[in-house]
């Protein structure tokens, strides 16, 4: 199931190197909270999630998220900057009480202050909210509301285990807005063994009457270790095609284009600039974050780390003082400069042609894998053929190392 | 020091596994050679590849006295001899150091090819033929139906022949017995220029070339000036002596004692196998019978994985030439493969050692391109060359005849399986030229096939239709016209050298659209079509694609999914980089590989 890479010890009292805290405040600065709790666990689900039963607890837990808070203004120290981004993702994170996300909330004002315009994002089940819950987070100071909608088929939905009804999430997008959230985004995923085309194209149009100023869609990916992987080796279900899952790529970004949606990172469309995730941006423009509960991650100066994966061990370092980190890292400029294209090139701004090899994007526009257009104002574009060859062109325009 | 009277030598023929090694240490615990508490298994076989595989690479040959029933005590010389097919020429130049031979069969397993072609070899060389069913000892023992095939072999009574076990030690003192009374005492004159017979050679990077000889006329001494008749080679005596089987140096050796003798020379090719040495001075104006240059019969390209490992496999090959003067080598540059050597094998097995040693002993990762044999052609100049490597074939319109080596095969199997050896052999371009009942069901069927029918799978083929009950062995015929063609790959419209292949005409539709077949599965899906076309000459054969790839994109990388993200992309460069770039496609090792796999497709 969920696993962590390999690494660096981390220090018990959680220090980053004078050199990573230097640029502090130079970078946009987010705030990740995991909430690790599910009732059920989807068979395609590898994250880091509990369920009833599984020794996770959910008496104390936000008192322990305000305990890495603690320990992260410790760490930061009186130069960490305001917050400009907030977001609760999980697991379920509404199955904590809308007062405890509150809470969490508080604490990280009182801790860190937030930016102004700060965007605080939940990541919501369709079953797991409704109205009412829905008026009391926008109240708490959330402006941001993700729904994992998946697919507005039946018989999709049961594949992947969701429990709501294909209407839910299209009824909670709509309450959503009506409780006063500006930023609705529904996540679609396609490619779900026995999908068909119509079936996709159905779900993308549910999606769209919801009218969400986001969408995210998300090729199914059959994790290993999954109960999905599983019935896929067993012969139970095909594993999905790469041909077919490009072609509803096509179409996704075909209906929601159409729908005025424009895409800016390679699973993500938004309604103008203002719709995007600016917390997600930050991890594909190099920003830097705190990831606050098990198993997250953090990015701070180009230190990446990395949380106990369990709940009782995460709280228990917590409690004894110490940091729940499990592991560090610090890429190396080969490492950072493969992230810095991996990552850089998700985005629509893409990345500047410094950070590639020069001959390669050339070639890579003679490919129609980059955009023309942008290569002559100096930046590495996707083209959307590049885009479903994403992870082959990072390969290819990688500078060698001198 | 024995006379000449009270000399024996003597080898010991027999198929891999039927207990020639046993048998052999045996027989040196019995004569007090070897302190049993020294004995380690297989003694004769010292080299680490040899002693796994179970087969006897390099000749030796080891002194023992023994005490007979007449009180007389008689010097033996054992001169243990390779054990395979490739390396013929070897056990001819061995047998010819013997005036007898031990015929050993596996009393449960019977006659096999290997047998019957050695035995052939000792019987033209006149020996001596002691025939011993070994593993008697063992339940599955047939003593009476395996002494009826050797007594069909060499004609003689079923009763005369000896029953041991090389494991128990029961019958062997009888085998000494025999050898004393029925293996004639060496001829030879010692007053006559002196002349002695390289059998074998190798290198100690110690003492320098290590010649084992066996002396036939006259007296070689410590100190004298030798010369090696068919190389001109010339040097002095450093050391001379026998084997116990450790070294064991000595003043001079006498007509009919077998040892070695060292010179200082580093060079194998210099001290020869089969090559004749006399002395200096008054020495031998006629060599002995014999001699032969040997010429490798089988080739293949050679290079390394990383391209970096070219000057270590240079040396590689330099360092095991010293030992192995059939090895031929010589550099080739391939566009999709790099640099790396053509090198030259006596045969299949000579080529698999070759390279197990590169890998193992000199810890060098190389791909091997599809062996293939030497071509003699006539251009329509009338010039006539050879090709040891398809990619070198001339124009087809340059080209008035292409000659290829032929072999004569000898199967031996059940009777039940002879439908199946000669449905293989037929396939395999051969012409049937006989077919001997060794016994009631054990057959013996011979064919004229072309050696390059064989190099591919034709051994792995004939065990696995014969499931394991047939034995082959081949002697080379010499060079027939045939009606061949270069069969090319083209990636992309381009020809690819490493996937040339030299092929019969009437096979080449079926090589080429099978091949073709195989490549599609193993050349990844590219960012763009990659057509895979086979070509004789500009004329397409068959044709397939391997479609572009139309995603390869990790639809989620999130804060949590980057370092495992980045070190998945690390792997992927470093398994790029171990691609082969053939213009812009990207082939992996495997690729080429593909036809080696050939021969499956047409065995189905």
């Amino acid at each position: 199931m969920a696993r962590l890479p390999d690494g660096d010890p981390a220090p018990r009292d959680g220090a980053l190197p004078a050199a990573a805290l230097a640029g502090l405040g130079t970078r946009p600065f987010g705030l990740y909270v995991h909430v690790p709790f599910c009732a059920s666990r989807c068979g395609y689900c590898d994250f880091n999630t509990y369920i009833p039963g599984e020794g996770a607890v959910r008496e104390g837990y936000a008192g322990a998220v305000l305990a890495e808070l603690d320990l992260a203004r410790r760490v930061l120290g009186d130069r960490a900057p305001a917050v400009d981004t907030v977001f609760f993702g999980g697991g379920t994170p509404t199955l904590l009480a809308p007062d405890e996300l509150a809470a969490i909330l508080r604490g990280i004002e009182e801790r860190f202050g937030l930016a102004p315009g700060a965007e605080v994002t939940t990541e919501a089940n369709p079953e797991s909210v409704d109205a009412r819950a829905l008026a009391a987070l926008r109240e708490a100071g959330l402006t941001r509301v993700s729904l994992g909608m998946q697919s507005a088929s039946e018989r999709v939905l049961a594949t992947l285990d969701r429990r709501h009804t294909p209407g839910r999430a299209v009824a909670a997008a709509r309450e959503a807005r009506a409780a006063g959230f500006a930023h609705v985004s529904l996540d679609l995923i396609y490619g779900t063994p026995g999908e068909t085309d119509d079936e996709w194209r159905a779900s993308l149009e549910a999606a769209l009457e919801g009218a969400p100023d986001h969408v995210s869609a998300y090729a199914l990916i059959v994790e290993p270790g999954t109960r999905l992987a599983a019935r896929v080796r067993r012969g139970e279900l095909p594993a999905p095609d790469d041909d077919v899952l490009a072609a509803r790529y096509e179409l996704a970004d075909d209906l929601l284009s159409a729908a005025g949606l424009r895409w800016y990172e390679i699973s993500n469309w938004a309604r103008g600039d203002d719709a995007r995730s600016r917390h997600n941006v930050g991890y594909w423009a190099g920003g830097d974050w705190w990831g606050a509960g098990p198993g997250a991650h953090s990015h701070v100066g180009g230190v990446r780390w990395w949380n106990a994966l369990h709940p009782a061990r995460w709280s228990a370092a917590l409690a004894d003082g110490a940091s729940p980190a499990a592991g560090r890292e610090e890429p190396g400029p080969e490492a950072a400069g493969l992230e810095r294209v991996m990552l850089g090139l998700r985005l629509a701004e893409g990345l500047a042609l410094d950070a590639v090899d020069a001959a390669a994007a050339e070639q890579a526009v003679q490919d129609g894998l980059l955009d023309p257009g942008a290569l002559t104002r100096g930046r590495a574009v996707l083209t959307r053929r590049g885009r479903l060859l994403a992870d082959r062109v990072t390969l290819d325009l990688l500078r060698q190392p001198a | 020091m024995a006379d000449q009277a009270h000399i024996r030598n003597f080898c010991i023929i027999a198929h891999i596994d039927h207990g020639k090694s046993t048998l052999a240490d045996r027989i040196l615990e019995m004569t007090k050679t070897v302190a049993s508490r020294d004995m380690r298994e297989q003694l004769l076989d010292s080299m680490e590849l040899e002693r796994e595989r179970g087969i006897t690479i390099k000749a030796q040959a080891v002194r023992v006295f023994y005490e007979a029933r007449d009180g007389e005590t008689y010097q033996f010389h054992l001169i243990d001899t390779p054990g395979h097919v490739d390396f013929t020429y070897e056990v001819s130049r061995s047998l010819a150091a013997c005036e007898g031979a031990l015929l050993v069969v596996d009393a449960s397993q019977g006659v096999e090819a290997q047998t019957v072609a050695n035995t052939y070899l000792a019987v033209d060389a006149g020996l001596e033929l002691i025939p011993c069913l070994n593993k008697i000892d063992l339940p599955g023992a047939e003593p009476e139906r395996v002494a009826a095939e050797v007594s069909e072999l060499i004609g003689e009574d079923a009763e005369s022949i000896l029953t041991i076990s090389g494991k128990t030690g029961e019958g062997v003192e009888e085998v000494l017995e025999e050898l004393v009374k029925r293996v004639p005492p060496p001829e030879g004159d010692r007053d006559a220029p002196p002349r002695a017979l390289i059998f074998d050679s190798e290198f100690d990077q110690y003492r320098g070339v290590v010649a084992y000889i066996r002396v036939v006329d006259g007296v070689f001494t410590k100190g004298e000036a030798i010369r090696a008749m068919a190389a001109g080679t010339e040097a002095d005596i450093d050391d001379i002596g026998f084997f116990t089987p450790a070294m064991t140096p000595v003043e001079a050796l006498h007509p009919g004692e077998v040892g070695y003798l060292i010179t200082g020379i580093k060079d194998v090719t210099k001290l020869r196998v089969g090559d004749t040495l006399t002395t200096k001075r008054h020495g031998a104006t006629e060599a002995l019978p014999g001699y032969r240059d040997v010429k490798p019969m089988v080739f293949c390209g050679l290079f390394p994985i990383n391209n970096d490992d070219y000057p270590d496999l240079r040396d590689a090959l330099e360092k095991l030439s010293l030992n192995d003067a059939a090895l031929a080598w010589e550099p080739e540059t391939s566009d999709a493969l790099g640099f790396g050597f053509r090198c030259g094998f006596l045969g299949l097995l000579h080529m698999d050692i070759v390279r197990e040693r590169l890998e193992r002993e000199y810890d060098l990762e190389l791909m091997a391109t599809m062996p293939s044999v030497g071509f003699e052609l006539t251009l329509t100049s009338g010039e006539v060359v050879e090709v040891h490597n398809p990619s070198d074939m001339p124009d087809p319109a340059r080209i008035q005849e292409i000659r290829e080596p032929y072999i004569k095969a000898s199967v031996l199997c059940p009777k039940e399986f002879v439908g199946a050896v000669m449905e293989l052999c037929q396939e395999r371009r051969g012409e049937h030229s006989g077919m001997h009942y060794l016994s009631a069901d054990r057959v013996q069927i011979t064919y004229d096939l072309p050696l390059a029918e064989i190099v591919l799978d034709f051994f792995d083929q004939l065990k696995s239709r014969t499931r394991g009950y047939a034995s082959l062995d081949y002697e080379v015929l010499g060079l027939r016209p045939s009606n061949l063609a270069k069969l090319d790959v083209l990636l992309g419209g381009d020809p690819v050298d490493a996937l040339s292949m030299v092929v019969h005409r009437d096979k080449a539709y079926e090589i080429g659209r099978t091949l073709a077949e195989k490549l599609s599965a193993k050349i990844p899906r590219q960012q763009f079509d990659v057509p895979i076309q086979a070509a004789i000459g500009s004329h397409i054969i068959a044709r397939e694609t391997v479609k572009a790839y139309r995603k390869d994109v990790t639809a989620k990388c999130y804060g949590g999914d980057i370092s495992r993200k980045r070190k998945l992309l690390e792997r992927q460069k470093e398994g790029k980089k171990r691609m082969k770039q053939v213009g812009r496609i990207e082939v992996p090792q495997e690729a080429f590989l593909a036809v080696l796999e050939l021969g499956d497709e047409r065995g189905k």
